[in-house]
């Protein structure tokens, strides 16, 4: 909780300024929405933050959810297959499109920046060559398979705030990945791979495949939100659909305090940090910016936070050291 | 440069470097006190002492590394006025004239030698190198140090004695007038040895100070005019050339009996645990070595710097590739690095900071991380078993401060040692492997570390260990086995070795 402590601070107070200056902000129909989006890029960013946790980086997050994404209603509406073929085929293949990260990182020793910069470019151009460069939608069918994304719950003493179903497989997320970081032998391992991956190998840590592992886990969360996104918004091009989205993932992740560097994990940290950029993204607009800022103000926000956090983590680590000296 | 008027010894030799009372502490502990000595142009001043003595925290000191808490250190020109220096970082430190030649050269190895030696001081013309002025400088700071190499050789083609040379000239490039030579020569073989020391007999004639750090008291009897000795951190001495004899010498540097281990007694047939045939390590494809480690026994590998025993020991675990046969208690040991600590291998790493310790992270998480694996419960983490072994290793292992969540970067060498060794030993292995296991530990923390591997062994398991100082090597072995450039040259009893036979088959002398 110690840990979250400043990105949480953080989330308070631009939710508390932009409900103070916005309008809107606390309408249940709001922060309906809000939620709804924060669990889909919480999930993106779970991912994210597993393979920073290794000590790697992801870039091809936002391209694994528009092959995943376009996949879905192309398979389902163009070519007719059942729900029960199409939803693990995809999941299936996003996790291949980790493996293959992973081996090419961990065999070939290729560096994770250049070869998941190779799958964005990859997949996205494959999402639109596949689809002929078309918009796909379910075109108001399939109600029943939508409904993963778009049922609502309606909750007492809320009003007419109404509790999306994302954040069913979202809290399930955060439970078993907190429980494999603090209770695992293999969350502990891959904690200390991204922490000092060599010291981790002589001590038999079996580095290779957990790191693949974590490439895995990344890009199949990736292509389970993709469904998700797709699922909740109906229609969209493969030209643009999930353009960013692994920057919106990986800032989450960073925010919630998972360094770049490698070996530390919150996983409280990157739901709320995926939160905080989510209603940043809403405030923009209920403040009446204009969305022209929306980038620069999520930059602007984004470089202060980690800043901020870089200079109390220097504080707080000469405090420790003091006091141990003068307990000596 | 040999014709230059020698003053060797004289006491008319000037001082350009004054030091009173320096000490230093760390963490409220002394490591360093009351030291009070003048260092003179043209004149070698040897500092010897035992590992942990304070040598290199008072080089530390003097090169500006760290400040000192006590003491005054005073810089004396010409006309004999000194004006007090504020050693606060290296740069000052060499604003007064002084270079620290590292005993671990440090010499980037993607330069040419002209490279190496202007590092950051490139002479330069709006930002483009002047590069034939720097090779022309470059040849004559090459000459002045014996080495006749062309400057646009790479750094990494060099021998070590070579390297060590550039790193000399690269401090007499920065018109360095006090040069501090730390353990110059302990990476060298007997004949670079002697030549290293020739060039710092030309350039002490030359005027230039030398503080000269070593522990071959043979080495600072031929070439020292003084010797300052440590003890525990303090000054036990300071003596003339003509007061200086190695009995002398050596009583003031040991001051008291150490304790010498009961000498261990193997049972004549224990059984083999480590059987290596024809091994041949990826450094050295053109030697394949043979040999084996009994139950209970503890084998030391010595040798030079570059003589293949951290070759040996990494095959051994897995963690490099190699080609020939090591089995353990008869099962041939094939798989990776993690399969072989299943199978009863631990390996403690040479470079602790890169290949061993996860700084940043708790010393139970250190302790703790390979024992975890090994209990597990299904996958999960066996928690209450976890802080019983760390609390364990660290009352057995006298890890200070008895911490579990502190730091490790924040503990002392000795105690991260101890947390790797700890993190190996929570495991009972059958086959210990160790490379280097005291580098940059103190006296007090080595005894402890050789008694735990000690007591290993003394449960039965193997153990084999690489170490550079031939001391350790005597105070730890059963059995010695000398390498040499990939070989394996010849092997001792541990009751029968000498330093002297040890480092001539060491530097590839002939059994």
């Amino acid at each position: 909780m110690k840990k979250s402590l400043g990105i949480i601070c953080l989330f308070v107070a631009i939710c508390l300024i932009t409900a103070i200056y916005g309008d809107g902000f606390l309408t249940g129909f709001n922060l309906t929405n809000l939620t709804q989006r924060t669990a889909l890029f919480s999930i993106l960013a779970l991912g994210a933050g597993v393979v920073i946790v290794a000590g790697g980086i992801d870039l091809s997050i936002g391209s694994v959810v528009c092959l995943a994404g376009i996949m879905t209603p192309w398979l389902l509406v163009e070519h007719g297959w059942s729900a029960w073929a199409v939803i693990p085929l995809v999941l299936a293949m996003s996790a291949t499109i980790g493996l293959f990260h992973g081996v090419l990182i961990t065999r070939l020793r290729l560096q994770p920046f250049l070869v998941t910069l190779c799958g964005l470019l990859l997949y996205r151009g494959i999402a639109r060559w596949m689809t002929g460069d078309q918009s796909q939608g379910f075109q108001g069918e399939f109600e029943d398979v939508r409904s993963i994304a778009l049922a609502r719950f309606d909750v007492p003493f809320l009003g007419d705030y109404r509790l999306p179903a994302t954040v069913i497989p979202l809290v399930i997320l955060v439970v078993l990945i907190g429980l494999f970081f603090s209770r695992t032998v293999w969350g502990r391992w891959l904690l200390a791979t991204g922490r000092n991956e060599n010291a981790a190998r002589y001590s038999g840590v079996p580095t290779a495949w957990l790191t693949t592992g974590a490439y895995v886990v990344c890009s199949l969360l990736a292509g389970f939100g993709g469904m998700l996104f797709i699922f909740d918004i109906g229609s969209a091009q493969p030209s643009d659909f999930g353009n960013f989205y692994e920057l919106y993932a990986i800032a989450a992740a960073v925010l919630g305090g998972c360094s770049l560097r490698g070996g530390d994990a919150n996983v409280l940290g990157i739901v709320v940090g995926a939160a905080t950029l989510q209603v940043l993204r809403t405030a923009i607009i209920l403040v009446g910016l204009g969305s022209q800022l929306e980038f620069a103000v999520i930059g602007g926000v984004l470089l202060i936070g980690i800043a901020a956090d870089e200079l109390v983590r220097r504080y707080s680590a000469r405090r420790a050291e003091q006091t141990s000296r003068m307990q000596h | 440069m040999a014709e230059l008027p020698v003053r060797e010894g004289s006491v008319l030799a000037r001082t350009v470097l004054r030091v009173t009372g320096i000490g230093r502490r760390y963490a409220g502990i002394p490591a360093l006190t009351g030291v009070t000595m003048d260092v003179r142009a043209g004149e070698v001043l040897a500092v010897v002492g035992e590992n942990g003595a304070g040598k290199s925290t008072l080089l530390k000191i003097l090169s500006g590394v760290i400040a000192p808490s006590d003491g005054v250190i005073e810089q004396v020109d010409a006309n004999g006025t000194s004006v007090p220096l504020q050693m606060e970082n290296v740069r000052e430190a060499a604003r007064a004239g002084i270079a620290l030649v590292h005993q671990e050269l440090n010499l980037a190895e993607n330069l040419d030698v002209a490279g190496s030696i202007f590092l950051g001081r490139e002479p330069a013309r709006f930002g483009f190198l002047k590069r034939a002025t720097m090779m022309r400088e470059a040849r004559e700071w090459l000459h002045r140090v014996g080495l006749n190499v062309d400057p646009s050789t790479q750094c990494e083609s060099l021998s070590i004695a070579q390297r060590q040379l550039v790193e000399i000239a690269k401090a007499l490039s920065t018109q360095a007038k006090i040069l501090i030579l730390d353990e110059p020569t302990s990476s060298l073989s007997a004949r670079e040895a002697a030549r290293l020391l020739a060039i710092v007999k030309v350039l002490r004639a030359s005027g230039v100070a030398i503080v000269f750090v070593s522990h071959h008291l043979d080495e600072v009897l031929e070439i020292a005019d003084r010797v300052l000795v440590l003890r525990d951190g303090q000054q036990t001495g300071i003596l003339n050339r003509d007061a200086c004899d190695r009995a002398t010498i050596e009583r003031l540097m040991v001051g008291r009996e150490i304790a010498a281990p009961a000498a261990r007694v193997l049972p004549v047939d224990a059984q083999v645990r480590l059987q290596v045939q024809s091994l041949q390590t990826v450094h050295h494809r053109r030697h394949r070595i043979s040999f084996e480690v009994r139950a209970g026994e503890i084998v030391g590998l010595a040798g030079l710097v570059g003589a293949g025993r951290t070759e040996v020991l990494e095959a051994i675990a897995g963690v490099t590739s190699s080609a020939g046969h090591a089995s353990l208690d008869g099962i041939a040991l094939t798989g990776n690095a993690s399969q072989r600590v299943c199978e009863g291998v631990a390996l403690v790493p040479e470079d602790r900071a890169r290949n061993g310790l996860f700084l940043q992270d708790s010393v139970s998480m250190n302790l703790s991380l390979a024992w975890i694996g090994q209990h597990r419960q299904r996958g999960l983490v066996n928690r209450q078993g976890e802080r019983a072994i760390v609390n364990h290793m660290i009352s057995r292992m006298r890890v200070q401060p008895p911490a579990p969540a502190r730091r490790v970067q924040t503990l002392s060498g000795g105690n991260q040692q101890k947390s790797v060794i700890g993190r190996c030993l929570a495991v009972n292995p059958k086959l210990l492997l160790l490379d280097e296991p005291t580098r940059g530990v103190d006296v007090g923390a080595r005894a402890e570390i050789h008694a735990e591997v000690r007591r290993l062994a003394d449960t039965g398991s193997a153990v084999l260990f690489a170490s550079s100082e031939l001391e350790e090597v005597l105070m730890l072995a059963d059995r010695i086995l000398v390498m040499h450039e990939g070989r394996i040259l010849g092997e001792f009893a541990a009751r029968d070795a000498t330093e002297v036979a040890i480092m001539h088959l060491a530097t590839g002398g002939t059994a």
